[in-house]
């Protein structure tokens, strides 16, 4: 499995050095690609179909950190894998013709099979880690695929957003998987499943799941953060049908869907599910009627039905599981037929405003039919797999353990159903019945490779509603057993009677039609919708991330005005901050008093020397003070280290003293007085600060003084002076022989510092 | 002694604090080797004081017979003393240069001639 996604990966990169070929008519033969997975993929469903087994690969990576690329293949996988590769199929045909003769076609099939490869990755990997992995790879490739049509402007924005929001739910899934594997210590999903009770009795469970969630919510655009959804149907129309129906956006629901044995079943999982999936499945239900772009509706009405999915899943019940199975194929053979419809309308006639398209059956005998069924799989008619879909919704929404809250659940999935129904007739009846408005000119006759898929799309939804029992018994039991944990049998029947879902289908259809045909009065009342723009999630958003902006730029401004001063003024304060905290929090203060040595008259004198010239130094307004002050410095350390036993140190301090200020004194004699720059209160400060500093260093002295530092490399030193290097001077030797390396490096920091001097002083010779 | 020393160190890191955030890069400079001054002294510290004691071995001996000061830190110092010449020097010379190209000792005034240079 593993061989085969990255082969996809390398094949995906091999494609952007087939320019020349993709522009000729063989380019067709690239959807043999997802083909081929496809019918291989198909090759899995006898081992698995049963829902007992699964097939799992391993192969190891970093095994010491538990990071393997684990590859498990069941029902659920073998569905979403399925989804993947079949819809590729006919969105690589579709898109050959789609995009024919565009000068970028070969980066459009290159990002698309990175994007599938990623994708097969996400549904088939066992571990959480190369989970991750694969799930910031949708996102990335889908970035590239949103902003394909790069020089628009809106598109580009579009295709930041979506990766803002996606990747910001990456950070969750890595941080979902790191507490995972610290509670239960490992990565392997497969392995989680033995340590379900470990994982929900862990205090971090709610955090758990809310990470989990998070990455879910912003995959799968569920409320509040679905509005990069209809933002990212500035992609071409194949990339929405692919990406933002059928495949990536259900990713968030595959995890969900994938953790459920693990972590759900708990109070917490399915009250947030519930509230989050059916806000944004009403919300979205509601929102499509409003729009009149084919591509809005279609969006809204995915982002409503990804609600519904995740409000299934919230409900839990088995046969809201089965449900959720039945939908997620149901809604990917409707939703990316609308999408592919909608692409060849947009591409023949240049528009896709629903308003403008009447009477299109006349010009797409075929098409219309692919679209009536779909509409009708969307509303839930009988014989099209919609229909099993729909009425196991709402069998799951009638069979909740509370009888109270029932009612209730039933009443949201109907009001989304009808709304649904409503959007769906908008799409799929609409644009091909009636009258048309003007003769359309028909610029784009659409050739089989467009009118194919939408076919086969309807083809199956119409094949598995009749009999739906091919279905399940190929891949909605195995399926259902995945996110269950084990295997009940509910077969799928088109007919069960009058009941109370049956009812509420039925229901659900007559008011569907009427919101359909309610719709002009819909569109009118645009303008009340608009004026909840300020409220809608997207601007909150927007605002946040504009103050954040703006935020980072005044911190930018205070930390990094450019000052060097002010730089150095904040390393220092938090230096003694930090120091200053850890000093008197953990270090016992105390003063060594035993073995110090007295102090002679003379050395108080050249310590008020000191003193003196520091003062001179600091406060003088000539230069050449200033300089000298600081040489009288030099020499009093000078004379120090002469005291106490270092007469090398204090010739060298002496020599050099002496040169840098004869150096200073010539460079420097021809400047100025030093002008008063600052005022009295900045100097207040940074007196404050200094002396702050000084008095830190002083107990940090005086502590290092109650512990003196271990003598033995001294004494080995000493010991071994004469019989080893032959040398009587301890210091000479040290530095000539002992660490005689250091010094001829030493040496050579000091040539590069004189050649650095010199190219200065040369270059100036050059510009005059 | 040690007391007086440590007090030195004190006042030399201070003064070289405070002139490393004045605006004048001759005073940068300066505020520069005083640091450079107190770290030494510093260093000098944590082997213990010996008055007089240099770590020579003396005469035809080929062991100390006597206390000797400790000639670890004396051999840091000098690395540090030398290496604090380097860059000194050549800080020097690049102020040098830097006044003479903006006509300026005003570190403030470098941020916005970017341009004129």
């Amino acid at each position: 499995m593993l061989t085969l996604i990255f082969l996809t990966f390398v094949l995906g990169f091999g494609i952007l050095l087939l320019k020349k070929p993709v522009q000729t008519k063989f380019v067709a033969l690239i959807s043999l690609l997802p083909f081929s997975i496809f019918l291989y993929l198909l090759s899995f469903l006898r081992s698995v179909k049963d829902g007992v087994n699964s097939v799992l690969y391993r192969s190891e990576w970093i095994p010491s950190l538990g990071i393997n690329l684990d590859s498990k293949i069941d029902g659920l996988s073998l569905l979403f894998g399925l989804l993947i590769s079949g819809i590729g199929t006919l969105v690589y045909l579709y898109a050959t013709s789609y995009l024919r003769g565009h000068p970028l076609l070969h980066r459009f099939l290159s990002y698309l099979t990175i994007f599938m490869g990623a994708m097969l990755g996400v549904v088939t990997s066992d571990n959480l880690i190369t989970l991750f992995i694969f799930w910031e790879l949708t996102s990335i490739s889908s970035f590239f695929l949103i902003g394909f049509n790069n020089e628009q402007e809106e598109s580009r924005a579009s295709a930041l957003w979506a990766l803002a929001i996606t990747g910001l739910g990456g950070f969750f899934l890595l941080s979902f998987g790191v507490i995972v594997g610290a509670i239960t210590s490992t990565y392997t999903i497969s392995d989680l499943l033995t340590q379900s009770d470990v994982l929900k009795d862990s205090p971090f469970y709610l955090l758990i799941i809310v990470f989990l969630f998070l990455a879910a919510f912003t995959k799968s655009a569920q409320f509040p953060f679905h509005f990069w959804l209809p933002g990212a149907m500035k992609a071409p129309t194949p990339v929405s049908a692919y990406l933002h129906s059928a495949t990536m956006v259900k990713a968030g629901v595959y995890l969900l869907a994938r953790f459920t044995p693990i972590l759900g079943g708990t109070m917490e999982w399915s009250t947030i599910l519930l509230v989050v999936g059916g806000i944004t499945m009403t919300y979205g239900a509601f929102h499509s009627v409003f729009r009149k772009d084919m591509k809005g509706i279609l969006a809204y009405s995915t982002i409503s039905a990804l609600g519904l999915l995740v409000f299934l899943l919230g409900i839990g019940t088995e046969i809201a599981l089965y449900a959720m199975a039945v939908f997620v194929l149901a809604h990917a053979l409707y939703k990316a037929a609308f999408f592919l419809i909608t692409g060849i309308v947009d591409h023949a006639l240049h528009t896709r405003d629903i308003t403008k398209l009447r009477g299109l059956k006349k010009y797409f005998p075929l098409l219309t039919v692919a679209a009536v069924i779909a509409a009708l799989s969307s509303a839930g008619i009988p014989l099209t797999f919609g229909f099993i879909g729909k009425e196991l919704i709402y069998e799951s929404g009638l069979h909740y353990i509370d009888y109270n809250l029932s009612l209730v659940l039933v009443g949201a999935l109907f009001f989304t159903n009808v709304f649904l129904t409503g959007s769906g007739f908008l799409i799929g009846i609409k644009p091909f019945f009636g009258t048309p408005i003007k003769d359309y000119c028909i610029s784009h006759k659409p050739d089989w490779r467009l009118i194919a898929p939408p076919v086969v799309l309807g083809f199956f939804t119409l094949l598995l509603g009749i009999l739906p029992v091919i279905a399940y018994k190929e891949i909605i039991l195995a399926t259902f057993s995945a996110m269950n944990g084990a295997v009940v049998e509910m077969p799928l029947a088109i007919w069960h009677g009058v009941n109370t879902s049956l009812l509420l289908s039925g229901a659900t259809i007559v008011l569907g039609t009427a919101v359909y045909f309610g719709f002009k009065c819909w569109n009118s009342s645009m303008n009340v919708v608009e004026r909840f723009e300020g409220i809608a999630p997207k601007n909150i958003i927007a605002f946040i991330v504009e103050k954040f902006r703006q935020l980072a730029f005044r911190y930018t401004w205070v930390f990094h005005n450019g000052y060097l001063r002010s730089y150095l003024a904040v390393i220092i304060v938090f230096f003694i901050g930090l120091v200053g905290y850890k000093l008197f929090a953990d270090v016992p203060l105390s003063v060594n008093t035993v073995g110090l040595s007295e102090f002679r008259t003379y050395e108080l004198v050249v310590f008020l020397i000191t003193v003196v010239a520091v003062v001179f130094a600091i406060n003088t307004a000539s230069r050449l003070t200033a300089i000298a002050a600081t040489g009288v410095v030099g020499y009093c350390i000078c004379l120090i280290f002469v005291f106490y036993g270092a007469p090398d140190l204090g010739m060298t301090q002496f020599a050099i003293d002496t040169l840098t200020t004869v150096l200073f004194l010539l460079v420097m004699f021809k400047l100025p007085a030093f002008l008063k720059l600052g005022n009295s209160k900045i100097q207040f400060r940074d007196a404050i600060i200094a002396i702050s500093f000084g008095i830190l260093i002083s107990i940090i002295t005086l502590q290092a003084l109650v512990s003196p530092a271990d003598k033995d490399i001294s004494r080995y030193y000493a010991e071994n002076v004469y019989t080893l290097a032959k040398g009587k001077n301890v210091v000479n030797v040290i530095l000539v022989d002992f660490r005689g390396f250091d010094t001829m490096i030493e040496g050579i920091v000091l040539s590069i510092a004189a050649l650095g001097v010199f190219s200065m002083l040369k270059y100036k010779d050059d510009e005059e | 002694m040690e007391l007086l020393l440590v007090l030195l160190v004190g006042i030399l890191y201070s003064a070289g604090i405070y002139l490393i955030l004045r605006r004048s890069m001759v005073k940068l400079l300066l505020g520069f080797m005083m640091l450079g001054n107190g770290a030494n002294i510093l260093i000098f510290l944590m082997g213990e004081l010996t008055k007089g004691k240099a770590p020579i071995i003396n005469g035809d001996n080929i062991h100390f017979t006597d206390a000797y000061a400790d000639p670890v830190p004396q051999a840091l110092i000098l690395t540090a003393i030398v290496i604090s010449f380097g860059l000194t020097a050549f800080a020097i010379i690049l102020l040098k240069k830097v006044h003479e190209t903006t006509g300026t000792d005003d570190l403030d005034s470098l941020n916005i001639q970017d341009l004129d240079i």
